[in-house]
């Protein structure tokens, strides 16, 4: 290739183990007896549940709508009956349950109607509110919703699409198997991205490590209206990540803190782009995705996989084996591990990967850092994470935000190089969960204090109102009262003495507001200058608190 | 256990072995040219090193084994071993271990935690404490006439009762103590350089012992074991500092080659300054680092009260680490380009 390529800092090259499962084809996963699907499948809102138990759903059903605008929609992945709407346990490492819908399957199998859009006499912002509807979100793992990456916002155009077949976790083999197969219905896709992006150029990034992939693509998109380069890029873990896909074909960074379409890039992944194609061209809502299933079991392959559709539907298809010593959702360099096998393939799953103690040996003990800074030099984030690790450790959570703990992304290449076994990766996301948590308590307390501020305000002016009330009543008394001097007589003497003694009170208290100059009266205008520039100060800090710390954005 | 679940081959361990592995052309030289007393010395701080470390461990209330065989204790040892007059007393040799491991590192917390590097602080302590017996090298075989062997390199080594004409016809200053000696008696640089004891570019002998560690430090730069800004930095700093002081007045001032020729140099470039746990880490810090503590190196060598600065020169800059650091952060991904190019 001509195409002149870049390199990222850092990164590692752990052992690949590509083969074990690109060697089938895709299977279909025949339908489980029950499926389970979460509202929150993305990121942002999650799903609000528009059906309600005992319907029957048919397959592509919207089950859940988008609420608001970073959101998506869920659908019914086959068609059934509703049996529950509720917490149940999800793929999350926390392992904590979560909204979703169950449908006991009926087996027919049987769609909505489905009608291809016609993208191109749509208006964008429909045509994005479709895509939002139809549960589109990124499937490289971040499942971000595509709609909102598809928005070229203010600039109205996104020079550069990048589509992202980097696929650089080992293990992990569905993009490679989506690309050969499917390339075309790839490229359908980055047509409609490119419509609504205004894209002049578009660029497909595979790690060389995919010759059919490559070969795929470049036939499918030779075929294309437009222009389409597909560039073998070096395998190099985390070559995958948007960040480091983006640098190693442009030689661009992202500008810390900012987005990639601030540089006029956008990125998406080659399975989302084909889920685009499926919704536009067929009419599919997103309920289905390519899964590998690998490791330790008899036959690791790729299947097409109904979401809600139980982990261990998938490990029994693919050949379950004695010794299994857990399981992974995702690759094993940022992988989660699966409390329970009940949970459901989310649009999120791209790998299933067993474990055993032969391919995943117990990890050592960790000893002291030494700070031989492999981890800086191997950190693609260009960080110093042996600081970083020295603070979370320390609990000291600023100096680890002055690193720049926040652009750390989780990429696990710190750990995999350490010398001293050292979890780096779990201190930081500790760290990070520490620090959201204290914003989030001194948000609320930055909250009641206004409040309780305001309440005393309200207190204090309610009893000035009352004070000036009864001040103006005695006034007006006593004016009657000089008029008509012994006419009301006896009758109105408590009345007259009660106002007696509430203009008294007024007057003590006028006196006292007099007599108690304030601190903050009389000041020569520097003085009064220097405090404004406080308060100023102040209120901008109180302002930088409240707003959120950091979005994900990967 | 979170992610990732895969580690790459490499333990502090096999960084300690192949620290150790390193040492190995320096010390087969040292043997060659000097006579095999330095084994004598090697084994006694080793043995030492393991006993201290473990009673420390016990101590401490750490588990031995893992700190036992991380190996770091054998390289202080080593480290130390090699920086001594290869016919010193066994109890400096000793008392110096002892010091590296008991004090410099675990009671500054052990492993990865102690702030100054273990075997220059035993180092140190012994030449402030025993200036006289810290002068007992062996000379080079080359200028000997009848070379001690190993038992009786021992026998010296452990007070034996050794003739002391056989004592002094073996030990002899090292280069940079006779041309201190000469400094001080206001002989010029070339009129000391006549003596025996200097060859080609450092002392005869000692120039091929500084030249073995160099090999050990480029097998640890290949191996990625060490970085080269320590080593290139520090060696800058002693070649510019001492050509800088030779272009002036060479009279007074010994040649940069001659400075940078002397095992201590080589030892401390690529074996002691690169001491991850007590150097600068980040990239530029690096290079602060080796520079400081090459020109400390040759200012405590022209004007100090020592002959060789190179312990001293690395104290001194592992005490500015933390500062170092603090102000050599480098830019994380996205400050750099970002800066350059402003987003449109």
């Amino acid at each position: 290739m001509s195409r002149k390529l870049f390199k990222f800092k850092g990164g590692v090259h752990p052992p690949e183990h590509k083969a074990e499962s690109n060697k089938r084809p895709i299977h279909t996963a025949p339908l489980p007896p029950k499926l389970v699907i979460p509202l929150r499948q993305h990121i942002g809102n999650p799903a609000k549940p528009v059906v309600e138990v005992g319907d029957h759903v048919l397959k592509g059903q919207l089950i859940g709508a988008a609420d608001g605008y970073i959101s998506t929609a869920v659908h019914a992945s086959s068609s059934g009956t509703v049996t529950a709407i509720g917490p149940a346990l999800v793929p999350h490492i926390s392992g904590l349950p979560d909204d979703c819908i169950t449908i006991e399957v009926d087996g027919r199998d049987e769609w909505i109607a489905r009608t291809p859009l016609d993208y191109r006499a749509m208006e964008p912002a429909n045509l994005r509110m479709r895509l939002r509807d139809m549960g589109i979100a990124g499937l490289g793992g971040a499942v971000f919703p595509s709609a909102v990456k598809l928005d070229p916002g203010a600039a109205h155009h996104c020079p550069t699409l990048i589509i992202n077949g980097g696929e650089c976790e080992p293990w992990i083999t569905c993009d490679d198997l989506l690309m050969r197969t499917r390339a075309d219905g790839i490229l359908q896709g980055v047509a409609i991205m490119r419509h609504l992006l205004g894209s002049t150029e578009v660029l497909v990034g595979i790690e060389d490590n995919k010759p059919e992939a490559i070969a795929a693509m470049r036939v499918a998109a030779a075929k294309m209206d437009f222009p389409v380069e597909v560039i073998a890029v070096p395998a190099h873990y985390p070559g995958g990540g948007a960040k480091q896909m983006i640098e190693v074909l442009t030689g661009k960074q992202v500008p810390s803190g900012k987005l990639s379409t601030d540089i006029g890039i956008q990125v998406f992944n080659v399975g989302t782009a084909y889920a685009l194609a499926r919704a536009v061209h067929h009419g599919e809502p997103l309920i289905s995705r390519l899964v590998t299933v690998t490791g330790h079991v008899l036959r690791p392959q790729n299947f097409e996989v109904l979401f809600g559709t139980p982990l261990h539907w998938l490990i029994a298809l693919a050949g379950e084996r004695g010794g299994t010593t857990g399981v992974l959702m995702g690759g094993p360099m940022m992988g989660l591990p699966m409390p329970n096998l009940d949970v459901p393939v989310v649009k999120a799953t791209n790998c299933i990967l067993v474990k055993s103690a032969e391919l995943f040996p117990p990890l050592p003990k960790a000893l002291p850092c030494i700070r031989c800074t492999r981890c800086a030099d191997a950190c693609p984030a260009e960080l110093q994470p042996q600081e970083l690790f020295r603070f979370a450790k320390s609990g000291d959570f600023g100096r680890a935000q002055e690193y720049h703990l926040f652009d750390c992304i989780e990429c696990g290449c710190c750990s995999y190089v350490c010398p001293s076994h050292i979890p780096l990766v779990d201190y930081y996301r500790y760290a990070k969960s520490e620090i959201w948590a204290r914003e989030k308590e001194k948000r609320a307390s930055d909250l009641a204090r206004d409040r309780h501020e305001f309440r005393l305000f309200r207190l204090e002016r309610e009893k000035k109102e009352k004070a000036e009330k009864l001040a103006a009543k005695a006034q007006a008394k006593r004016a009657e009262m000089a008029t008509e001097p012994a006419a009301e007589g006896a009758a109105s003497d408590t009345d007259a003495k009660k106002a007696l003694i509430a203009a008294a009170l007024a007057r003590a208290q006028a006196k006292k507001a007099e007599v108690a100059p304030k601190n903050t009266d009389n000041l020569s205008p520097d003085t009064q200058h220097e405090i404004e520039e406080i308060e100023a100060r102040r209120a901008k800090i109180r302002e930088l608190a409240r707003q959120p710390l950091s979005e994900d954005k990967s | 256990m979170p992610a990732p679940f895969i580690l790459d081959r490499t333990s502090v361990t096999q960084v300690m072995a192949w620290v150790l592995a390193a040492l190995l052309p320096g010390i087969a030289a040292y043997v060659w040219l000097f006579g095999p007393g330095i084994l004598v010395t090697l084994s006694l701080a080793t043995v030492t090193a393991l006993a201290a470390e473990a009673a420390m461990l016990k101590a401490r209330g750490y588990p031995a084994k893992p700190f036992l065989t991380d190996l770091s204790a054998i390289v202080t040892a080593w480290l130390l071993a090699l920086s001594l007059p290869s016919l010193a007393p066994w109890w400096l040799i000793v008392t110096g271990t002892l010091f590296a491991i008991v004090v410099a590192k675990h009671l500054y917390g052990g492993l990865g935690q102690n702030i100054f590097n273990p075997a220059m602080v035993g180092y140190a302590v012994l030449i402030v404490s025993f200036p006289v017996q810290m002068t007992q090298w062996a000379g080079p075989l080359e200028l000997t006439s009848t070379p001690l062997t190993l038992a009786q390199s021992a026998s010296v080594i452990f007070g034996g009762d050794v003739p002391k004409a056989t004592l002094d016809a073996v030990t002899m200053a090292t280069p940079l103590d006779a041309l201190r000696t000469g400094l001080l008696q206001q002989h010029t640089v070339d009129e000391i350089l006549v003596q025996p004891i200097f060859g080609h570019y450092g002392g005869t002998g000692f120039e091929w012992l500084a030249a073995a560690f160099l090999l050990g430090g480029f097998v640890l730069w290949a191996l990625r074991i060490i970085s080269w800004q320590v080593p290139l930095a520090f060696l800058a700093g002693i070649w510019l500092t001492a050509g800088f002081l030779h272009f002036f007045d060479a009279g007074r001032f010994g040649a940069p080659w001659f400075h940078l020729f002397a095992p201590s140099v080589m030892l401390g470039a690529f074996f002691i300054a690169t001491d991850p746990v007590t150097g600068a880490t980040t990239p530029r810090g690096k290079l602060i680092f080796g520079l400081g503590a090459g020109f400390l190196t040759i200012v405590i060598r022209t004007w100090g009260g020592f002959p060789d600065g190179v312990a001293f020169a690395i104290l001194l800059m592992n005490l500015c680490v933390p500062l170092i650091d603090q102000y050599t952060q480098p830019l994380v991904y996205g400050e750099a380009k970002a800066a350059k190019a402003p987003p449109a």
